[in-house]
Formats: C-alpha cells, structure tokens, sequence
C-alpha cells in the first residue's frame, strides 16, 4: 500500500469518526452520552490536524479542548444533571426531522460553494510537513505577538470573570 | 470516482462544513444549556479544520500562518467555555433549571 492510499483510507475513517458523532450530538438527548459523542468529535479532529500536518496543533487539540474543555463540559453536566439516569427514551423528544432538515437546509448552500469556487493551488507538489512547533513558536514571536499580548490580558480577564460569575451567589440573600 | 480516491482540499472543507451546520443546529434546537455549549466547541472545531486545511493546501507563502490562527481559536474556546459554564452554573442555582425554554423571565 503506498502512501497516498494510507492517506485516503484514514482521511475516511477520521471523517466518519469526526461527523458521525457531531450529527448524533443534534438527536441523543442524554447530556453524558452527549459529551461522549463530543469527545469522539474532537479527537477525529485532532486526528485531522495531525493528517494534514499539524502536529502541534493537533497534540494542543488533545491537550485543551479534550483535557481541559470537555472536562470543564463534563463539571458543567455533573452539576447540572437532574435527569435520572435510566432514560426511556434515547433520542430528543421529536427532534429527529427537524434536525437533519434544518442541518440540510443549513449546509446546502455552503457545500455548494465550496464545491463551485475555484480555490488557489500551489503550483507544483505540496510540501513535505515537518515539526510544526519550532515555526509556530517563532510566528508567534514575530508576526504574532500582538495577539499573543492581546490574549494573554483576555486570558486574565476570563480567569477573574469566570471566578467572579461562579461564586456561586453563598453571599447573596 | 476520483473524489473518493483523491484527497484535496475541498474535502476538508465539506467536513469542516458538515462539522459547522451540526454544531449550528445543536445551538438552536438543543434544550439542554450544557449540549448547546458542546455544540459551540464544534462550530469553532469547523473553523479550525479550515484554517489548518488552507494554510496546508495554499498556504505555500506563508506556512503556518493558519496553525497560529487555531492556537488562538483553542485559547479562546477555552476562555469562553469556562466563562458560559460559569454563567450556566448560575443560571441553575437561580432558576433550578438548565433547559433553556423554562427560562423565560424576562419576557412578559
């Protein structure tokens, strides 16, 4: 098997294990079950990332959106569940339909587009990915750093307002 | 049968499409406060899948630009969940509920 057809085959396989849940998130209704077909989603993208070759942005993917987003998702549903475990029912109550129609609806027009336009092709072959880390580190450094001063105050921001939003109100009458 | 057997960059940015219409619908049709915050992680998880996917296929001037782009998408999903999480948080404490048409207070 050469290369290109490795390619192909896990470019499939990551896609399905990438829309296959995020579909599936529009119709299950239980909350945990939910936040599993989210960690499935989110791991088919950081296989994604690592295909077309970014590694450093697929092992942050891991690391923040599935060690520390979904995590702080799964806090937010264990205290916020009320519904009782054992559910009759597995899908959203009449929402099957709408679902996959207004999905339809939704993405109709953008496939078509991307389908239509003519995007910019490197002339010749595409470049061989290498360890990505080095060069983002640099960007960062150089082309970059006025957002990275930027998010680091929103970054402080967020900390303090979030703190300030969660305290949960104990003072409160 | 070529778009099946050859891998280019408009597949990538139909996923990152299907991906975004997904979580656009979770946003608007879910009920639970708590499912639509996951569905906001996918769209931006779309717009990632885009960046990366361009500054791979046309990105030949300025490689890497697109990474960058995304580190930053991740920071700010993080910051964002954390700050909604708080607010949905409090939202339970006040109304005992997270499902967001039994919050309907402010209208009359």
């Amino acid at each position: 098997m050469t290369g290109e057809t490795w390619n192909v085959i896990i470019f499939w396989s990551l896609a399905a294990m990438t829309v296959v849940p995020a579909v599936a998130l529009l119709i299950v209704r239980d909350v945990i079950r939910c936040s599993m077909l989210l960690l499935a989603t989110l791991s088919g993208v950081a296989g994604l990332f690592v295909l077309l070759g970014a590694d450093f942005v697929g092992f942050v993917q891991i690391l923040v959106y599935i060690g520390g987003i979904l995590v702080l998702l799964m806090f937010g549903v264990m205290l916020t569940n009320r519904d009782p475990v054992l559910l009759r029912r597995v899908r959203e109550r009449g929402l099957v339909a709408p679902a996959l129609i207004a999905g339809g609806v939704m993405l109709a027009p953008l496939v078509y587009l991307m389908l239509a336009i003519q995007w910019k092709q490197p002339p010749g072959p595409l470049p061989e990915p290498q360890y990505s880390a080095r060069g983002i580190g640099t960007l960062l450094m150089t082309d970059f750093i006025l957002p990275f001063e930027v998010i680091s105050v929103l970054l402080l921001a967020a900390l303090i307002g979030a703190a300030f939003v969660a305290r949960m109100g104990s003072e409160r009458a | 049968m070529s778009w099946f057997t050859q891998i280019g960059l408009v597949h990538y940015l139909v996923l990152s499409a299907v991906l975004f219409c997904a979580g656009m619908a979770a946003v608007i049709m879910r009920r639970n406060a708590v499912v639509v915050l996951m569905g906001l992680e996918l769209v931006l998880n779309a717009a990632s899948i885009n960046f990366v996917a361009f500054s791979r296929y046309s990105g030949f001037e300025r490689p890497l630009y697109g990474h960058v782009v995304v580190v930053f998408i991740i920071t700010l999903a993080a910051a964002e969940a954390a700050v909604a999480l708080a607010i949905v948080l409090n939202i339970y404490n006040r109304f005992s509920t997270i499902y967001v048409d039994e919050i309907d207070t402010l209208k009359e």
